[in-house]
């Protein structure tokens, strides 16, 4: 069974509980559907689990089949730099279908972040490096494809769907 | 399950059999002509798996890794070299597949990797070293894509073993 192989750190992107009795690892990739999809869900895990969940979003994209998934992965690192990761993850999830280079552009600036900046970091690749970092750790853990998730370092093989994810979830959740 | 043969998967230590196949309509490609480089072969049972990251499309996203290792990655499945080649040209996938079609599976028996009652292939990956001796091989559940962690901790450790016998 695969095991997740990059602890979840400082470097994370984490929503819920700083110290949830389960840790609720993904790695998505913001131009897959199944994605989008998964994300409504993991919205609705974290409103039933509230802080004993802890959830972490790590970066796949597939570029080769999803040429905006890298830029997408980038900008949003671009927005957490300045504290506003999780609103441009949501917006890009609510908006998948209109994704674009305009698309983050427009979403950076109604996040009040300078469209300016974020085209220089995109154009210098600034945050390629943590974006296939997370891939790379991904690969390593045995993420077969998106979205993949972990719950307390196990990769969770069943559907994605809330019931099975919550499932997943209450399964460990008084087990030490 | 009752009709079900599962062929034993060829273990390492064994030579891997020698094959040539289809890899596009008009081309074939033979297991000799990768000789000399460490090899990668995923059977998996057919093209156009309906999700996005499934086993072909995530093996050619991590290519750059499997390159670090000097590795070819060949699938191999059942599907005809016509279907291959849509299938890889949807999802620009840079790495060949190879067309166990005619006699059907052939290949994939001679490596264990069949599924009679089915009539596809395992999802069964090996690993070969340069002599073309198998050094890790192994079956995941057909509905479980395997993903890459297992074939690059094998080449990792088929590293670590041909640096430690002087070979570079």
């Amino acid at each position: 069974m695969a095991e997740l192989r990059v602890p979840v750190s400082a470097a994370d992107h984490i929503r819920g509980g700083a110290d949830g009795r389960v840790v609720l690892v993904e790695y998505g990739d913001y131009e897959c559907p199944y994605c989008r999809l998964a994300h409504v869900q993991v919205l609705r895990l974290g409103k039933h689990f509230g802080d004993d969940l802890t959830y972490v979003f790590r970066h796949f994209p597939l570029t080769e089949i999803h040429p905006q998934a890298g830029p997408a992965a980038e900008a949003a690192e671009f927005a957490g730099a300045h504290g506003q990761f999780w609103a441009m993850h949501d917006a890009i999830y609510a908006h998948q279908d209109q994704l674009s280079l305009l698309f983050l552009m427009d979403a950076a600036r109604a996040l009040g972040l300078s469209e300016r900046s974020l085209e220089a970091a995109l154009a210098m690749n600034t945050y390629a490096p943590k974006v296939a970092q997370d891939f790379q750790g991904g690969i390593r853990s045995g993420v077969n494809g998106t979205p993949t998730f972990f719950i307390n370092g196990h990769r969770h093989d069943g559907p994605f769907d809330y019931q099975h994810l919550a499932d997943a979830i209450q399964s460990v959740r008084f087990r030490h | 399950m009752g009709q079900l043969l599962m062929g034993q998967l060829l273990a390492p230590g064994v030579s891997a059999p020698d094959f040539t196949l289809h890899v596009t309509p008009d081309q074939t490609l033979s297991l000799d002509d990768l000789r000399g480089r460490s090899i990668v072969l995923a059977f998996y049972p057919a093209d156009w798996s309906p999700v996005c990251g499934d086993q072909m499309a995530l093996y050619n996203q991590v290519l750059p890794e499997f390159r670090k290792y000097d590795a070819a990655v060949v699938g191999i499945s059942v599907d005809s070299a016509w279907c291959h080649q849509a299938f890889a040209e949807t999802r620009h996938l840079h790495f060949p597949l190879l067309a166990d079609f005619e006699p059907k599976g052939a290949v994939a028996s001679q490596y264990g990797a069949y599924r009679n009652g089915e009539g596809v292939c395992e999802r069964a990956l090996f690993v070969l070293d340069r002599d073309g001796i198998i050094f890790w091989s192994y079956r995941s559940p057909i509905a479980v894509n395997p993903g890459a962690d297992g074939i690059l901790d094998a080449l990792d450790r088929l590293e670590n073993q041909e640096t430690s016998h002087g070979r570079t």
